[in-house]
């Protein structure tokens, strides 16, 4: 019963979205305003249905009513709850539903609050977000429908992959698709915008904040998956280069561009064409990463089962998404009218070189991902392209884009300073050259880009804290000025200043993470030890010990450091008992500089066992930068020009219209 | 003419789309199995029930033959179970098994439940014959010829429609 209302439910989703998707978008054409106002009460509508929908299927899980497919198939009676729940997103039919969810969630909050935008731009954003909704309404129902019944139902589940069976990855995939499916409202402002004929400072500033709270999620998602990977997957990795991670990364990239040239065209009302493409760009990279993910195109460890004649909606579904749009563009985008000029040298230049770096960053990412899959379609062999290709190809994009980070906040906009600007940045260099002497001299002979990498973290983070000073006044003014300047800055301005501190952290920590860890692993038995980077590590005993759904042997290994013991560390190796399938969970002592890292390999049936063993120096820098960029952006999303409903309204509906009927 | 610039992502789009549609029609469970049309490996399998004779790579050959990795805790393989029981009371060709990473009990026990199309069961506790045999998933089946060499491969369960479509087909042309 349950699982038909979630069947029915999405069925009304899909009536709604049609609707959405012509009444206010002909409204619009036709200035009716009372066709354009039923997009508000219908994106709400649209929203409650799915989220009924979804209750339902969570619903289905938390009972484990095994009469629904989809639930035998991806949970079992003995799973935790928490695990139950999350089963429900565990699966390709479930995320898709989640997709929609918030696709419409969006949609909805647009509806709620979007009351200062022109009654036109509001129609048309809304139609636009609905037809996506409506395209993935009908791929859910037509080709992977969550609430299908099996009969005779089993006896029990068959279990949510066991690798997914962890808070991390429970939370994972909520955060990406907030992100990712959050970037379609860009995208269907972008649209409403071309439709429209009109971009102007008013629309980037309506644009950013939803571009922004996209933004911040999918950081968080990506962190959330990547720190995942890391104590998950046990080979103490942080970033694979997988094709899915990839799949996420591209419309990162390519919407943190978008972030900043929205900027340009708020400020200087310029580089409007640019920043529409990007905003069709970043969402249709969401939308290809969708289709790479669950057509089966690319096989990957994280891929849902997938299944041909999917792939061929999906892909129809791209055709139509950005074809369309991309046509659109073709036609209406040279109509669109350029703004302010600038020189080469200013805050514009340095933005639109971050632009170009940041793009062709994600364009090599797009052809490490799929030219396998090219070369699979031409030749017929089957080849990875690996970690190698990504090294030599993104890292040294970093490296400029670094550089340049930390000069283009100083200049000003229009015609920048250059030589003044790095008149003021000396001390940066000072301090990024000592980090790098310092940082060579240490590992001497080990790598060099080690001690680039950190010479540039420290160059950002010293330029971000020279422009800090600066905007506050630090040594022109007495401190009670400061404090106030201080208080008085931009939220926006703080937010900035923050993200750019938190990726210097985040580069020292990928550094780090990346030339100077050290391993080893050995065959050992009870009582012997393990010696790394000045750290013993000595296995004290195995246990057998027994979860809700597993089986697991736990090693205790005692860590010591000239003699003192500094942590015990307890990995196991879990055996899943429904599917068989093992997986190690590691352990990980961090004192916030380096990661101590064991891991419980197999056993020899000699008494001996396989011991990983690794010491991570400044990997805790990588989470702890990632989450303070994620905290700049939500500081900048606080800013009150950005807060929706607060920004004042422009001259953009026409003199006399009339209010619009909502 | 600077109208050109804003069609090139169009443009670019269009050639990304026609790859992404002959990706497509490359099937991916069509995995590439580096042992098609070659002897299948070496190996001796014990009994999955003592008493019964167990498996190895020189009960292949001699005539048209199926192997069918299975396990009690898999999904699928309660799926096309009644496949295969109908295939072993109307078709002569010999069926065998591999009880993939089962706990034996249990794997006897789901046999004696639903039945037993194997004529032979070789019990691969570690999965080691697995690994030799590139095993992708639970369940996989293989066509084995006279020869001993495996000649067909399939990754998931066998529906009927696969049956009657694929794996009889292949069987009859195979025993001429």
């Amino acid at each position: 019963m349950i699982a038909e209302i979630g069947h029915f439910t999405l069925i009304l989703a899909l009536i709604m979205a049609l609707v959405q998707a012509f009444l206010p978008l002909v409204g619009a054409a036709r200035l009716n305003y009372g066709w354009m106002g039923t997009a508000t009460p219908s994106a709400i509508i649209q929203f409650l249905c799915i989220g009924t929908s979804f209750g339902c299927l969570i619903y289905s899980f938390a009972v484990s009513d095994f009469t629904v497919i989809n639930v035998a198939q991806n949970s079992n009676s003995l799973q935790p709850m928490i695990y139950k729940i999350s089963s429900a997103w565990g699966n390709h039919e479930g995320s898709m539903v989640l997709w929609v969810l918030i696709l419409a969630l969006f949609g909805c909050m647009v509806a709620l609050f979007g009351g200062n935008l022109p009654p036109t731009l509001k129609a048309r954003t809304l139609s636009v977000q609905s037809m996506i909704a409506f395209a993935f309404l009908l791929f859910i129902l037509m080709t992977s429908n969550p609430f299908e019944r099996l009969s005779p139902p089993p006896i029990d589940g068959r279990d949510l992959n066991p690798l997914l069976q962890d808070i991390g990855l429970a939370l994972h995939p909520p955060m990406l698709y907030f992100g990712y499916v959050g970037f379609s409202m860009a995208f269907s402002f972008a649209i409403a915008a071309l439709i429209e004929g009109k971009v102007d400072a008013a629309w980037a500033r309506w644009v950013r904040p939803w571009t922004l709270l996209a933004w911040v999620f999918l950081t968080a998602g990506i962190l959330l998956g990547s720190w995942w990977a890391y104590y998950e997957l046990g080979w103490g990795g942080w970033w694979y280069w997988d094709p899915v991670e990839n799949a996420s990364f591209m419309p990162w990239l390519v919407g943190t561009a978008l972030l900043h040239s929205a900027v340009v065209v708020e400020k200087r009302d310029a580089l409007k064409t640019w920043t529409i493409l990007l905003a069709i760009l970043t969402f249709s990279l969401s939308l290809i990463g969708t289709f790479l993910v669950r057509s089966g195109v690319l096989t990957s460890v994280h891929a849902f089962a997938t299944d041909p004649e999917r792939g061929v909606f999906i892909l129809a579904l791209l055709i139509i998404a950005i074809g369309g749009s991309l046509l659109l563009y073709a036609w209406r985008a040279p109509q669109l009218k350029g703004g302010g000029l600038f020189a080469p040298i200013s805050r514009e230049g340095s933005l639109i070189l971050n632009n170009l770096l940041l793009t062709t960053a994600a364009a090599t990412v797009f052809i490490g991902t799929l030219y396998p899959l090219m070369l699979d379609a031409i030749t017929g062999d089957k080849i990875s392209v690996g970690p190698p290709f990504f090294n030599a190809t993104f890292v040294p994009l970093m490296i400029p884009l670094i550089i340049a980070l930390g000069i283009g906040p100083l200049l000003s906009w229009k015609r920048g300073d250059l030589t003044g600007a790095l008149q003021r940045l000396k001390f940066a260099l000072v301090v990024s050259v000592v980090v790098t002497t310092v940082a060579a001299y240490i590992t001497w002979g080990r790598s060099i880009f080690g001690a680039i990498g950190l010479g540039l973290a420290a160059w950002l983070a010293a330029g971000v804290c020279i422009e800090f000073g600066a905007r506050i006044g630090i040594g022109r003014s007495n401190w009670q000025d400061v404090i106030r300047r201080a208080i008085g800055l931009p939220r926006s301005a703080w937010g900035m200043m923050i993200a750019h501190f938190g990726f210097a952290i985040l580069v020292a920590g990928a550094t780090g993470a990346s030339i100077w860890q050290d391993e080893a692993i050995k065959s050992i038995r009870v009582g012997d030890s393990i010696s790394i980077a000045g750290y013993e590590f000595s296995l004290r005993n195995v246990d057998n010990v027994r979860g809700p759904n597993y089986v697991a042997q736990r090693g205790v290994f005692t860590v010591r450091e000239g003699g003192e013991i500094v942590t015990t560390l307890a990995p196991e190796r879990r055996r899943y008992l429904v599917q068989g399938t093992e997986t190690t969970e590691s352990a990980i002592y961090s004192d916030g500089i380096s990661d101590l890292y064991a891991v419980l390999g197999q056993p020899d049936g000699e008494g001996r066992w396989i011991a990983k063993v690794y010491f991570k120096p400044l990997v805790p820098w990588l989470w702890l930068g990632g989450m303070i960029t994620v905290l700049g952006g939500l500081v900048s999303l606080t800013d009150r020009r950005l807060r929706v409903g607060a920004p004042t309204r422009r001259q953009s509906v026409p003199a006399g219209a009339p209010a619009p009927a909502e | 003419m600077p109208r050109l610039i804003f069609i090139l992502p169009l443009l670019l789009f269009g050639a990304i789309a026609v790859y992404f549609a002959i990706g497509l029609t490359k099937d991916p469970r069509n995995l590439p199995s580096a042992l098609i049309d070659k002897t299948a490996p070496e190996f001796t399998l014990p009994p999955l029930r003592d008493g019964e004779p167990g498996l190895a790579n020189t009960d292949l050959g001699g005539e048209v033959k199926i192997v069918n990795v299975f396990a009690s805790w898999c999904v699928p393989c309660k799926l096309e179970h009644p496949v295969f029981m109908r295939f072993s009371q109307q078709n002569d060709t010999p069926l065998y098994g591999i009880n993939y990473k089962n706990i034996k009990s249990e794997a006897v026990a789901w046999l004696s439940q639903l039945g037993d199309p194997y004529q032979r069961i070789g019990f691969d506790l570690s999965g080691r014959v697995g690994i030799e045999w590139g095993v992708y998933g639970v369940p996989e089946t293989y066509i084995i010829d006279k020869e001993g060499r495996i000649r067909y491969r399939h990754a998931g369960p066998i529906l009927p429609k696969v049956m009657k479509e694929t794996i009889l087909p292949l069987i009859t042309e195979l025993k001429k």
